[in-house]
This record gives C-alpha cells, sequence and structure tokens, in this order.
C-alpha cells in the first residue's frame, strides 16, 4: 500500500516538477534528490508527530497509573476529546516564548546543543528498515552507523551545560556525560552479541536472521542481552529512573535549566525521539522487526509494518510504565550497575551467543 | 566533478578545523574543532569507500575518546597565557617535530604497502561490496599475529591506566549494596512499648 502511494506521488508530482524546473542535463539528478527527500519527509514527519503525542500519551497513562485523570480540556472546535489538543497548545506556547540566553554563555554553543541533541536521533532513521523493501539507505554497515550516532546525543548534554555559563547546568551535564558513556559500552556489547548471531551489520539481514516465529527471534538465545539493552536505553535517553541529569530535587533541571522557549523544546523532543530510537533498535534487534509472532498462520502470520509498529508502542508503553513505578537510582548505584553488572554479563554472554553460533545450536542457528 | 567539489570543501574544513584546533585561546572550543576535524576526515574516507573505517572514526574518536577529552578540559582551569609563553622560543624544535612528522607520514604513505589499491581500482567493486567483510577475513587471517599483538598491548595500557588509579590506599568510605539490601528493619528501629503519661 505504502508503495503504491510512493509511486503515485512519484509519477504525478516528482516526476514533472524534475522535468518542468530543471535543466534536462540535471533531471535524473533532481528527481534523485527529489525521490530521496520526499522519502525524508515521508519518515520524519510521522516521528515527529509521534514525539509531541508521546507527551499526551505519557501524561494520559502516568495520570491513570496515579488514578488521575491527566489532561483532558484542550480539544479542537469546541470539543474537548480528551485533551488531544494538548501538545499542539504547548507546543504552539513554546514556539511564542523568547529564550533567554544567560549572562556570561557561549551563544552559538549556547543555541547549537539541542540542535546537536536533536540531530543524530533523527539521522539515525535512515538505516531503519520499516519493512523488506521499506528503507531510506540500505547500507552494510547500518548496526555501525547506528552506533556511532547514538554515541553522539551525548555531546548536546554537555555542550548545553557548558555554555549556559550556570553551576547547575554544569553539574547535570557531568552527571549526564558520565552515565551515558557508563551505558553506551554495555549497549555496544549488547549490540555486538546481536552481530555475532545474525552474521551482519545490514539491519534488514538482521530481521530477516530472526525469521521463523516468536521463539526464533533473538529475544530468547539473547535474553541477558535483550534485558541489558533495553535498561541501558533508558539510562541513555537519561529517562526514569535513570534521570539524575535532571534531578529537580537537587540540581533544578540538569543541562537544561537555563533553557526556554523552543530551544528548551528541542531538548524536549530529542529526548523523546531518542526514546523512539530505542523502541525501534529494541524491536529489530530483538523482537524480530516486522516479522508476525504468529508466523505460519494465515492472514496474522504475515509479515507488515504494523507488527514493527505494535513492538514499538510496547517498548513506548515500557517507557511511560518505567517512569510511573520505579523511584530514581542513586547516582553510585547507576555507576554501579552500568559498570560492574551489565557490562560484565554483556562480555559472558558474548561468549555464550559465540558458542551458540559455532556450534549450530537449533532452532536459531542451523 | 561533484565528487571533486565534495572532496575539496570537506578538506578546506578539515585544514581550517585543524588549524583552530591548535590557535584557539578556549581548550574547549579547541577540542570542539578537534571533533570537527574527526568529522571532515571521517567524511573524506567515505569518499574513499571505507565506509567502515570512516564510521570506526566517528564512534570511537567522536563518540567515546573526545567525550571523555571534552569532560576533563571543561572541569580542568587552564591558563592559556601560562602555556603560550615561550611561543617564540620554542618555534625552531616546533618547526623540526613537524617536519619530521611530515617526512615519516610522506615515507609511510609512499612505501609499498599503501600502493597495493590503485584509486582506479575502487570502481571495480559494485555497490553490495562490504569492506568491512573484508576487513574482518584480512584481520583475522592474514594479519592475526600483528592484530592479537596489538590487543595484548592495549590490554596492558588499560591495566596500567587501572592500576595507576589505585596507588594509594583507599581510606574512603564506599558503600557496599550486598549490605545495604540485606538490611532489615529489626537491625534498625526497636521499638519500645511505654505507659502513656496522663
Amino acid at each position: 500500500m505504502i508503495e503504491s502511494i510512493y509511486e503515485m506521488i512519484r509519477s504525478y508530482l516528482l516526476q514533472p516538477a524534475a522535468h518542468f524546473l530543471v535543466p534536462a542535463t540535471f533531471e535524473s539528478e533532481a528527481l534523485y534528490t527529489l525521490e530521496v527527500l520526499v522519502k525524508i519527509a515521508a519518515i520524519l514527519i510521522p516521528v515527529l508527530v509521534v514525539v509531541a503525542y508521546i507527551t499526551y500519551a505519557e501524561r494520559k497513562v502516568i495520570g491513570f497509573i496515579q488514578g488521575r485523570i491527566g489532561p483532558n480540556r484542550v480539544g479542537f472546535f469546541g470539543f474537548s476529546l480528551w485533551g488531544l489538543g494538548q501538545p499542539i497548545a504547548d507546543a504552539v506556547k513554546l514556539i511564542f516564548k523568547e529564550i533567554i540566553v544567560p549572562s556570561g554563555a557561549n551563544k552559538f554553543l549556547f543555541v547549537i546543543a539541542p540542535i546537536l541533541s536533536l540531530a543524530p536521533s533523527l539521522a539515525a532513521w535512515a538505516v531503519i528498515p520499516f519493512s523488506e523493501n521499506l528503507v531510506l539507505a540500505d547500507i552494510n554497515a547500518g548496526l555501525l552507523y547506528i552506533l556511532a550516532l547514538t554515541s553522539l546525543a551525548v555531546y548536546g548534554v554537555i555542550i548545553a551545560g557548558w555554555a549556559s555559563n550556570s553551576k547547575y547546568a554544569f553539574l547535570g551535564a557531568m552527571r549526564s556525560a558520565a552515565q551515558i558513556v557508563a551505558y553506551e559500552i554495555a549497549m555496544g556489547f549488547a549490540l555486538v552479541g546481536v552481530l555475532i548471531a545474525a552474521g551482519s551489520l545490514n539491519l534488514g539481514n538482521i530481521v530477516m536472521a530472526q525469521d521463523g516465529s516468536i521463539f526464533h527471534w533473538f529475544w530468547l538465545p539473547l535474553f541477558p542481552l535483550f534485558l541489558v539493552y533495553f535498561i541501558s536505553g533508558v539510562a541513555e535517553t537519561n529517562r526514569a529512573p535513570f534521570d539524575v541529569a535532571e534531578g529537580e530535587s537537587e540540581i533544578v533541571a540538569g543541562f537544561h535549566v537555563e533553557y526556554g522557549g523552543m530551544a528548551f523544546s528541542i531538548f524536549f523532543m530529542a529526548e523523546y525521539a531518542n526514546m523512539i530510537m530505542i523502541a525501534v533498535l529494541t524491536s529489530i534487534m530483538f523482537c524480530g522487526g516486522w516479522l508476525s509472532p504468529f508466523q505460519g498462520i494465515p492472514l496474522i502470520g504475515e509479515p507488515s509494518l504494523f507488527w514493527l509498529l505494535l513492538k514499538i508502542s510496547f517498548f513506548m508503553f515500557l517507557f511511560l510504565w518505567f517512569r510511573a513505578t520505579f523511584p530514581r537510582y542513586r547516582y553510585d548505584q547507576i555507576m554501579r550497575l552500568g559498570w560492574k553488572v551489565f557490562i560484565p554479563i554483556t562480555i559472558v554472554w558474548l561468549v555464550v551467543a559465540a558458542v551458540l553460533v559455532v556450534a549450530d545450536v537449533p532452532p536459531w542457528f542451523n | 566533478m561533484f565528487e571533486q567539489i565534495v572532496f575539496y570543501s570537506f578538506a578546506a574544513m578539515l585544514v581550517f578545523s585543524a588549524s583552530m584546533v591548535v590557535s584557539m585561546r578556549n581548550p574547549v572550543h579547541a577540542a570542539l574543532f578537534l571533533i570537527l576535524a574527526f568529522f571532515t576526515s571521517a567524511a573524506l574516507w567515505l569518499l574513499l569507500q571505507a565506509e567502515f573505517l570512516a564510521i570506526v572514526l566517528v564512534l570511537v574518536y567522536v563518540g567515546a575518546v573526545m567525550v571523555l577529552f571534552l569532560f576533563v578540559v571543561m572541569m580542568l582551569d587552564i591558563n592559556v597565557t601560562v602555556i603560550r609563553e615561550g611561543f617564540a622560543r620554542h618555534l625552531p624544535v616546533g618547526i623540526g617535530v613537524a617536519i619530521m612528522m611530515l617526512l615519516s607520514m610522506g615515507l609511510i604513505v609512499g612505501s609499498k604497502q599503501f600502493q597495493l589499491v590503485q584509486p582506479e581500482d575502487l570502481n571495480k567493486f559494485d555497490p553490495q561490496f562490504s569492506n568491512t567483510q573484508e576487513l574482518g577475513l584480512a584481520l583475522y587471517t592474514d594479519y592475526l599475529y600483528p592484530f592479537e599483538i596489538a590487543g595484548a598491548i592495549l590490554l596492558v595500557a588499560i591495566i596500567a591506566a587501572i592500576s595507576l588509579t589505585m596507588r594509594k590506599p583507599r581510606t574512603h568510605k564506599t558503600p557496599k549494596p550486598e549490605k545495604q539490601v540485606s538490611v532489615r528493619s529489626q537491625d534498625r528501629v526497636r521499638i519500645v512499648k511505654m505507659e502513656s503519661e496522663k
């Protein structure tokens, strides 16, 4: 269905545009550029809409968990519609607020820091496969690209903390940088386990290596890595219960205490975009991506984009559930969990995974 | 044509950011320019179709090494004017070292090992060619011993760095999680029954 819509856009919009607007010598290049731009828009617009509405979902879900109603006033055209207009009202409010640059702050770095934290999480979507043919860039080193881009997200936090010229912001940045560096190692090792099991760096091939049924997916043979990856992902995005970078009770709001208006909301968007990214990666690496859990049964056993969306929604819900359930970790406990628990577990399980692959243990590796 | 425009713009950016690294007054800005230099050189490597090396450069140097570097530089109070003293005095030595570096780089790049692949050979591989796989095959078959020796040296360096931080005997108290977890309320709180006052 998505392919046919894309074909329609291509033949009725892009080809005439490239034909009439550009000299004939550059027509094919212009058409290619337009195609890529349309694909990028088709990925990023839904992502940004989901980012807006996940804030609403978060407030609603946590409200229900705590026996409250959550936002229920802002709607459209006089109907309250369970508060569905809330994210749009928030966005409009934030856009019209003034961005105040603190005195003594480095203006350029202060402005560029939120961009640096949002850009990597959006750029990583380039290699995400949505189904067997639906992928923007089907590159061989896809997993490596993901690892490189997710390791860049920490710069936004560090630079924001430093450029703000504020003690609280700097303390928050230092906490967060140490935490992200620690958990990145465990995440990287967990993905090395996936790489060993799949025998490929290409994300599409990683999903196809899990073909079979729900018990062929990598969450079962790599169960400890699956847990370590998702928990490290929660820590990496600075979400509760690992949100000491914000720590309202000690350091006000951490690295973004000096930010207001749109600059703040870009940090906010980056946090949610990173959450979605972690949910997508967990679904692809460990839960069979677009494959159906009921493979073999007609109709519901078909691989489809909707299975991927369902898995992403499940992991997104876990993020919200964690926030409503767990109290915040103490800082030394976070460091201990990262360095002394997760990294040893991943190293041991890498050896186990290698043995499983070499010994051709059925049903996963044969 | 297009490739050359890309190459020259990234090369110009690389030279600019590299010169800014050594000339910036603020050490944090210098470190940020070093990050930019790594990025642009990764882009140049991508142009040479070395995607594995390019992404690993970003992953290792930008994603890990420079984060720690920036971390340290931000916390140190570096007085640049003190470091800048004697710039003219040390200039001849600096130029000498620079020339030596340039010569050795020229010798290495001009050596036989670097002439194995000619630029025109690059075009004969199809886009699906995975140089990650080729690198892995070469490293774990032909160059297994050098690779393992390099790994052993790195391990020694890691152990040395960790043991350097542990020279002093540990004097500060550290929480013991297993003790903290096994604490029960009876150990901490004693409920005393008393007659109520009238």
